[in-house]
């Protein structure tokens, strides 16, 4: 850390101490909304358990109207559809990823990666919208179902938004790979294949693992396209072949509804109470994530040393 | 592998073809100037294209300072502790919240307890929560880009540290802050979830005046008309999603040829 001189004018010292306070609250701002964040939730989610018994929170029926509030519907539609996501997207990314930093050739690249990116910044309603038009009644012309709003229209649409965000930093990762480590598998006889599988991909796992879990995370809070293609259907998913029925999932629900509730309404706390679920959920998996890094970060540091 | 890749690849440009060609034809002077008539059904979206203009510069007006300064803040000013892992965790979270709770805070915030009530004002504070991390984060790895020497230089002349910030890292950083901003704010403009119950309105019959009229906006706009209007023609929905593309594609460009640019007039 650079020690930086104080300024010798009385004028300028009280400037600079001014600016630093200024900058330094803002600094803090994160932590601060956060909280608020975190805050606000409980506050009006809270209720939720004085208002409801907990018996009836997690039942198995979800229709407010009626006063039936179990968001256990709603959780397995999340379950269904961002697990659905990750086994669609997990392979199509690091696969993308792989041809990205280690196969393609540099022009090719700087093609891909822009393309990536473009679709990573394309908005979830335009997708969604496409969903609706295009994918669903595929879906229901190939799979012979009666509506093509189900789950797996809204696995196959939050795969596709989930991989932009693993692409790009699973392919960050196995570019810091340093050449060195491919080399000297080269110079003992290895394939390109063998170098990539046992060599390039097990350095930069914990990169990549980061990767799959941001893009969990992102399909998890993924709430537009979700809605617009699976058919908003709260229903338990009891079957194996739930996946091709509607469902619904939490960050719909919240979508949907929010805007027909009261304010302080039973139904109102419940859906706030829904959105902490969702918070917390998304803080343990980006714990999770940040913790993959450090941790490997430390393990392969006292391995190098 | 280069299956893989490819069968990633096609999808992205089917999409944008598809939208391309069948958005096209609705595309007219009067589509991009002129108002909604009969239900939506008919005229133009320009209430929609000018709502989520001003959303994006709204978001801009509040997020960018706050998250400039908390990156010059973790970048130069702030030292390696608890205290710095802690706002970077933080950041890390507010990235990772989902939209939609940013959309319930913003219900619960700026709608009711300081009672804005539902207007531009609302949707653009909770937007702005929600790109500071992104501006954060850029903003910061483009300031640590800039080599320690050109600070240790200042110091050598006399530079105080703002003086040091102001004139010379700042400058440099600058087209990654930029192109950190407009990525930030691409992904704003796009947003429906945070803007449903803070701003959004499906109908309006003119232009909002004041920061606290509600708005229509393009992505709630055809999240719309895509799926709770009977009878809309197939011909408006993919304009819409056409100009929406559009604006956010070309922010996309301009910040990529912002990066470009600056990767290449680089000083070091």
């Amino acid at each position: 850390m650079i020690k930086y001189l104080h300024p010798l004018k009385p004028g300028a010292r009280w400037r600079e101490t001014l600016i630093s306070v200024v900058i330094k609250t803002c600094g803090f701002s994160a932590i601060v909304f956060v909280g608020l964040i975190f805050y606000f939730l409980l506050r009006e989610g809270l209720p939720a358990f004085s208002e409801v018994k907990l018996a009836d929170l997690f039942a198995v029926r979800w229709y407010p109207i009626e006063d039936y509030f179990g968001i256990l519907p709603l959780l397995s539609g999340t379950l269904i559809v961002t697990l659905g996501a990750m086994l669609v997207a997990i392979p199509f990314s690091i696969g993308t990823a792989v041809f990205i930093a280690e196969i393609a050739p540099h022009w090719m690249r700087d093609i891909l990666k822009p393309l990536v990116e473009l679709l990573g910044g394309l908005p979830s309603v335009v997708l969604g919208f496409l969903g609706i038009l295009v994918l669903t009644p595929f879906l229901r012309v190939y799979l012979g179902l009666s509506t093509g709003l189900t789950a797996l229209a809204g696995s196959l649409l939050l795969g596709g938004i989930a991989v932009p965000t693993i692409v790009s930093i699973a392919e960050d990762a196995l570019d810091a790979v340093p050449q060195g480590y491919r080399e000297g598998a080269w110079a003992i006889g290895a394939t390109r294949w063998q170098t990539i599988w046992r060599v390039t991909l097990p350095t930069a796992r914990s990169g990549v693992l980061t990767a799959v879990m941001l893009g969990l995370g992102r399909a998890l809070g993924e709430t537009m396209a979700v809605m617009m293609v699976t058919g908003n259907a709260p229903v338990l998913a009891t079957r194996w072949d739930s996946i091709f029925m509607p469902a619904r999932t939490m960050t719909a629900t919240i979508a949907a509804e929010m805007g027909e509730v009261a304010s302080a309404s039973v139904h109102y706390h419940v859906l706030f109470f829904i959105g902490l679920m969702l918070f917390l959920i998304s803080l343990v998996v980006n714990v999770v994530a940040s913790r993959v890094v450090f941790h490997q970060k430390n393990r392969s540091e006292r391995v190098l040393s | 592998m280069t299956l893989m890749a490819l069968l990633t690849v096609i999808p992205i440009l089917v999409v944008f073809g598809y939208i391309i060609v069948k958005g096209a034809p609705a595309i007219s002077w009067e589509f991009i100037t002129g108002f909604p008539r009969e239900g939506m059904r008919a005229g133009g979206i320009l209430p929609a294209i000018v709502g989520t203009f001003y959303l994006t510069l709204g978001t801009a007006i509040f997020s960018v300072p706050l998250g400039v300064a908390a990156a010059i803040y973790l970048a130069e000013y702030a030292r390696e502790s608890w205290l710095t892992r802690l706002i970077h965790i933080a950041i890390i979270n507010l990235a990772g919240i989902p939209s939609v709770v940013y959309g319930l805070f913003g219900l619960g915030i700026f709608v009711f307890f300081l009672k804005f009530g539902t207007c531009l004002l609302s949707a653009s504070l909770t937007l702005s929560i929600m790109t500071l991390p992104v501006i954060i984060s850029s903003g910061e790895e483009a300031l640590r880009a800039v080599p320690q020497s050109f600070r240790t230089v200042s110091v050598s002349l006399g530079g105080t540290r703002w003086q040091t910030i102001r004139r010379i890292v700042l400058p440099q950083a600058l087209p990654g802050i930029i192109t950190g901003v407009i990525l930030g704010l691409e992904r704003a403009a796009g947003e429906t979830a945070p803007i449903l119950f803070t701003g959004a309105a499906f109908f309006l019959p003119r232009l909002p005046n004041s920061p606290f009229d509600a708005t229509m906006t393009l992505p709630y706009h055809l999240f719309v008309i895509s799926t709770q209007v009977p009878g809309m023609p197939i011909q408006i929905q993919y304009g819409t999603a056409l100009v929406l593309i559009v604006f956010v594609v070309g922010m996309n460009i301009i910040a990529t040829f912002i990066r470009s640019r600056a990767r290449a007039k680089r000083q070091w």
